[in-house]
């Protein structure tokens, strides 16, 4: 209730102003006509013609440009109709100017494939971080991950199978802290009921979706009677709309507990944004590492892939070990978002066999073989399979 | 846990079963490239069309292209255009998703049918974008060399909508029809094409100072949607001064983009700039299908069987269209053979001012082949 008449409130503040400035621009006629145009002109049509699609390519540092260098190698090795467009974003750089040409790329694309951009903490505390700005410029709001067991690599637990939806735009990541007094300082979490009612939506649509029974909200209610207390909330409004499949919620220290100790009993989870963070790398943690796993980020218009848990991995970079496994799975969520499913379901078979079956791994998860061993299988799998490629 | 099972869609979109071996799902994964070769939808059309597709025929044979032609005749000067043929070659392009393509003649006289097949196929297939790529060939001297201009023309509606009537008796109107979202797309197009190419200027051209409102909110489109590519360079023309330019001073152009009608002067316009339609390759793209065909889409029905019809526009689309399906090597192989043959300046069909005839230069282009 409080949140609700807080944002009652907010918008008597606004309204006047909104309200004159609509008046204003019925008089002058093109002023209006502009403004509507503005609105529809969000989403402007992907760039896919003749049944090629444009992605923008966001190498990003560390092992990001080695990873996303072998992706169109195999892409272009297995004739995947799809251009890149590359846009480098110097995390050096103070100004914003290379974030908004990636983020101006993506609008126009529609698509993206990104490593991690290096967050530098020793920055003036004005730099953002580049990752964030982009996911919440876009409204990426579902940042969506799968975590299931490989047979083919060595882990304490088997048979995880958990899908991860995180709320990627606001509550802990909202970038306002300040110093309310000397040696005070306030970062604020915001939780929002449109945001939370909208993640929520998205989990329980997808859980639908894939046929999943079970959806966990993770939260800390009882602590954050009120943030989190609102999100648990929208939570259950929606799941009342979604009576095939069951809902509970776990507290956030709980669920980490469980995680490492039963993480079998988990189907689908939701959770605002830090929750998912730990969450997520906990749960990667527990199939094989950061190297396994990718991770999409959804918005309404947009899509960004990346890996699952987002690191950057600057010191294992240009030393050809890096696994490159998460990074070509990403790209097959990719294929999937612009439905080539055979390109896909390609591509995916070779990663999977030559991780179960061939069983070439990298050095995180036990083995011998270096990255560019792993994407040759890969390839070798992919010619094997009576495909047309092109010449290696 | 078994629930993936439960589930087989989710399996394809996100992880497959682990344990499965790839060969369950092997077969199904990709239909189209089972024997490992490309399909493409061949329309040779009418005039020329026919000796020049036999003339990408023998080359790609001489070449080991590894691209297999399915061959549909649809002509309304002969008779053989119906519906059923269209559905055909709809059927045809829906596997295939790549056609070659000659012109198909259209009548001038009225049949009671107002949209020629031509159109009706464009319509069909919502072919929008028309890409004519402009380029002077080494070797072949014309008052301009060097040029490298590429015209990218909406082709689906203003002009062509084929609405005509008469509303009072001796008075026809023909309705232009220009609508924000196909402008919008086509302004897109034009500025992703020229990203995807590397180009720096698009310039839209239009006849705004009379069309106001038609071609004012084709230009007005083209301007927003530059706003999305701070990098490349946005102007506009006029179009009866964008003539004047062509001729005059063509260099100072990129990326020109319009609508349907000036595209098609324009068009023609440019190629005669570089030696006429038998050396401009042409495509036209639409969300999921590609066309390629010559830039100057003329029948040249005077010249059939005369064995005189220049094949360089449609070898070169040809090359184009191998490069839209990722067979670089063979599109640089196809390309190269007929520049050399142009550059050397030994074989040359008439409209060049050589004496030899069509067969002789795909002989010449074949020999070229770097095999």
């Amino acid at each position: 209730m409080a949140a609700r008449s807080a944002a009652l409130s907010a918008f008597k503040i606004t309204n006047p102003f909104w309200g004159k400035r609509i008046g204003d621009s019925f008089k002058v006629f093109g002023t209006t006509l502009t403004s509507q145009r503005n609105k529809s002109f969000n989403t402007p049509p992907p760039a896919k013609y003749g049944g090629r699609h444009t992605v923008t390519l966001i190498p990003g540092d560390g092992i990001g440009p080695q990873l996303l260098n072998h992706v169109r190698e195999v892409f272009r090795f297995s004739c995947v109709p799809v251009d890149f467009e590359v846009v480098h974003v110097n995390s050096a750089a103070e100004t914003e100017d290379d974030i908004n040409n990636a983020i101006t790329a993506i609008r126009r694309n529609g698509v993206a494939l990104k490593g991690n951009i290096e967050t530098n903490h020793t920055m003036p505390p004005s730099v953002k971080s580049r990752n964030n700005l982009l996911r919440t410029s876009l409204d990426l709001y579902a940042n969506v991950m799968h975590c299931q067991s490989l047979p083919g690599v060595q882990t304490r637990h088997k048979n995880i199978d958990i899908m991860i939806i995180r709320e990627n735009t606001e509550g802990e990541y909202s970038s306002l802290e300040h110093e309310s007094v000397s040696g005070v300082v306030e970062s604020l979490k915001i939780i929002t009921r449109n945001n939370s009612l909208r993640i929520a939506d998205y989990a329980f649509q997808l859980a639908r979706e894939k046929g999943r029974r079970r959806v966990t909200a993770v939260h800390k209610a009882n602590i954050m009677k009120l943030g989190d207390g609102l999100f648990l909330q929208c939570c259950r409004e929606v799941a009342s709309g979604y009576p095939d499949i069951s809902f509970d919620s776990m507290i956030v220290d709980n669920t980490t507990m469980q995680l490492v100790s039963k993480p079998q009993q988990f189907d689908v989870m939701v959770m605002p944004n830090l929750y998912g963070n730990v969450v997520s790398n906990v749960c990667a943690g527990l199939v094989g590492g950061p190297g396994l796993v990718p991770g999409a980020n959804y918005g309404r218009d947009y899509a960004v892939f990346e890996t699952a848990t987002r690191n950057t991995g600057k010191s294992i970079a240009n030393r050809n070990i890096a696994n490159p496994t998460a990074m070509l799975l990403a790209s097959c969520m990719m294929l999937d978002h612009l439905k080539l499913y055979d390109y896909a379901t390609l591509l995916r078979n070779a990663v999977l066999t030559t991780m179960n079956e061939t069983r070439l791994h990298t050095a995180d998860i036990g083995g011998q073989g270096t990255t560019s061993e792993v994407v040759q299988s890969i390839m070798r799998m992919i010619e094997s399979k009576g495909q047309l490629t092109t010449d290696l | 846990m078994v629930k993936g099972l439960s589930s087989p869609r989710w399996q394809q979109l996100a992880f497959r079963p682990l344990s499965l071996s790839t060969g369950l799902c092997g077969p199904e994964a990709s239909p189209t490239r089972a024997d490992s070769n490309f399909k493409v939808t061949m329309l040779p059309g009418d005039g020329v069309g026919p000796e020049l597709m036999t003339a990408v025929k023998e080359v790609f044979k001489a070449g080991d292209v590894p691209v297999e032609f399915e061959e549909f005749h649809l002509s309304e000067v002969q008779n053989t255009a119906s519906e059923e043929k269209l559905e055909q070659v709809l059927m045809s392009m829906k596997n295939n998703k790549v056609a070659i393509k000659g012109k198909i003649h259209t009548p001038m006289e009225f049949k009671g049918e107002l949209a020629s097949y031509e159109m009706r196929l464009r319509r069909k297939l919502d072919l929008f974008a028309n890409v004519v790529h402009v380029n002077s060939l080494p070797g072949y001297s014309t008052r301009h060399n060097n040029l490298d201009l590429v015209i990218i023309r909406e082709q689906t509606e203003g002009e062509y909508s084929s609405l005509e009537h008469e509303s009072v008796s001796g008075v026809i109107e023909c309705l232009k029809i220009i609508t924000r979202v196909k402008s919008r797309r086509i302004a897109k197009f034009a500025f992703d094409y020229a990203t995807k190419k590397g180009r720096s200027k698009v310039t839209a051209v239009h006849k705004a100072n009379i069309m106001k409102l038609g071609d004012g909110l084709f230009l007005q489109s083209c301007a927003e949607v530059a706003q999305l590519y701070p990098k490349i360079k946005y102007e506009n023309i006029i179009i009866d001064n964008c003539c004047m330019q062509l001729v005059q001073n063509p260099y100072q152009f990129d990326v020109l983009v319009m609508p349907n009608l000036y595209g098609n002067i324009i068009d023609n316009l440019a190629a005669g700039l570089v030696g006429g339609a038998g050396v401009v390759p042409g495509e036209s793209y639409s969300a999921e299908y590609a066309v390629f065909e010559t830039g100057a889409r003329h029948p040249f029905a005077q010249a059939v069987g005369r064995n005189i019809a220049n094949p360089t526009a449609m070898l070169l689309s040809a090359a184009n269209m191998l490069r839209h399906l990722n067979l670089e090597y063979h599109s640089q192989m196809v390309s190269d053979a007929v520049k050399r043959v142009i550059k050397q300046g030994k074989v040359r069909t008439g409209d060049l001012g050589g004496y030899a005839t069509s067969e002789e230069f795909t002989r010449a282009v074949i020999a070229n082949l770097a095999v």
